[in-house]
């Protein structure tokens, strides 16, 4: 049985919450809650409220992202 | 299911006969499969076979997935509901079957031709084999996730095929979905590298008109948006060094449709 591919989107960080997770604002315009990727927090990058990501979501729960790379 | 689970030969093996039984399962389909069969049928079939011998339909209430097999008729890729529509003469059917046979998933599914099709068809048929092939030649240690893609959509696109984006091959073992995710298209060496261990089902679906698809309402089946068919062969296959290892096999359907050819 195909599995549904995870969906890759942007977004802009709205607010940074307890646990390295984020309140991020989609394209679309939805509200999510997204959490930084284990290697981005390998390579120490910092995420803060008005930065611009990309986020890999699974289309199997749309509610919840993680973040995969912070734009310059 | 955030880590890739790394399989030991024990549970290879395991694996390996879940995916005989999905064979087998196959075969029986490829028996009985023709003009004036309902699609429901097929599914009581295969449902009833996999439980005679142990098995447990691993699609069955999968997410709620209704029924044990997905069949999917011409235009539509995957995930087809199983019901009251007969085959007829010229019908492209593609049935995927998945077993939890000791706790552990076999996956693998297979296009029939029902009757006589077009000539489109018929390459369209031999192309998703073929990339199937080259997509599971390339399913060896060192090798890397986008080498499978970039092999089956060469191919495809080289006959003018549309390659579907939207769904995936996937990691297989004590759960049907597992990481990694394996797509149909891809760059030579990207994504992750390929390790011993890993068990995924590589599944081409390949479109006679363009790759875009749309999802029903009925939140499962998938279906083209130009409305022209669409072929899809899986395997499950396990990661070694060396040569690729096969566990689901074609042998079962191969042998019972060269029989039906003779008669």
């Amino acid at each position: 049985m195909a599995k549904q591919a995870s969906i890759e989107q942007d977004g802009t960080i709205k607010e940074a919450l307890s646990n390295a997770m984020f309140r991020v604002e989609l394209e679309n315009g939805h509200e999510i809650i997204a959490h930084i990727s284990g290697k981005m927090r390998m390579h120490y990058i910092k995420i803060l409220p008005g930065d611009r990501v990309k986020l890999e979501m699974s289309p199997y729960d749309l509610t919840k992202g993680r973040i995969t790379y912070r734009y310059k | 299911m955030s880590k890739i689970n790394y399989k030991s030969i024990e549970e290879i093996e395991l694996i390996r006969e879940s995916s005989l039984l999905v064979s087998k399962t196959l075969g029986e389909i490829a028996k009985v499969i023709g003009p004036g069969v309902k699609t429901i049928e097929l599914n009581k079939l295969a449902e009833t076979f996999i439980r005679d011998n142990g098995g447990v339909p691993a699609f069955l209430n999968y997410h709620g997935f209704p029924y044990s097999l997905c069949i999917s008729l011409n235009d539509q890729v995957v995930h087809g509901f199983p019901g009251q529509r007969m085959l007829v003469d010229g019908d492209l059917v593609s049935v995927d079957c998945g077993v939890v046979l000791n706790k552990y998933v076999g996956d693998s599914a297979y296009t029939f031709a029902i009757g006589e099709v077009s000539d489109t068809v018929k390459t369209l048929m031999r192309v998703t084999m073929e990339c199937l092939d080259l997509g599971v030649a390339k399913a060896v240690a060192g090798m890397r996730i986008g080498d499978i893609g970039y092999a089956v959509q060469e191919h495809a696109e080289k006959h003018g095929f549309g390659v579907v984006k939207e769904l995936v091959g996937h990691g297989v073992g004590l759960q049907l979905h597992e990481k990694p995710e394996v797509p149909n298209y891809g760059k030579r060496g990207s994504g992750i590298k390929l390790e011993e261990g890993m068990v995924i089902a590589i599944e081409p679906m390949i479109n006679a008109g363009k790759a875009r698809v749309k999802f029903w309402d009925d939140g499962w089946t998938v279906s083209t948006v130009d409305a022209k068919p669409s072929a899809h062969y899986e395997h499950t296959v396990a990661i070694k060094k060396g040569k690729p290892e096969i566990l689901s096999t074609f042998s079962y359907v191969d042998n019972v449709l060269k029989e039906k050819v003779k008669s």
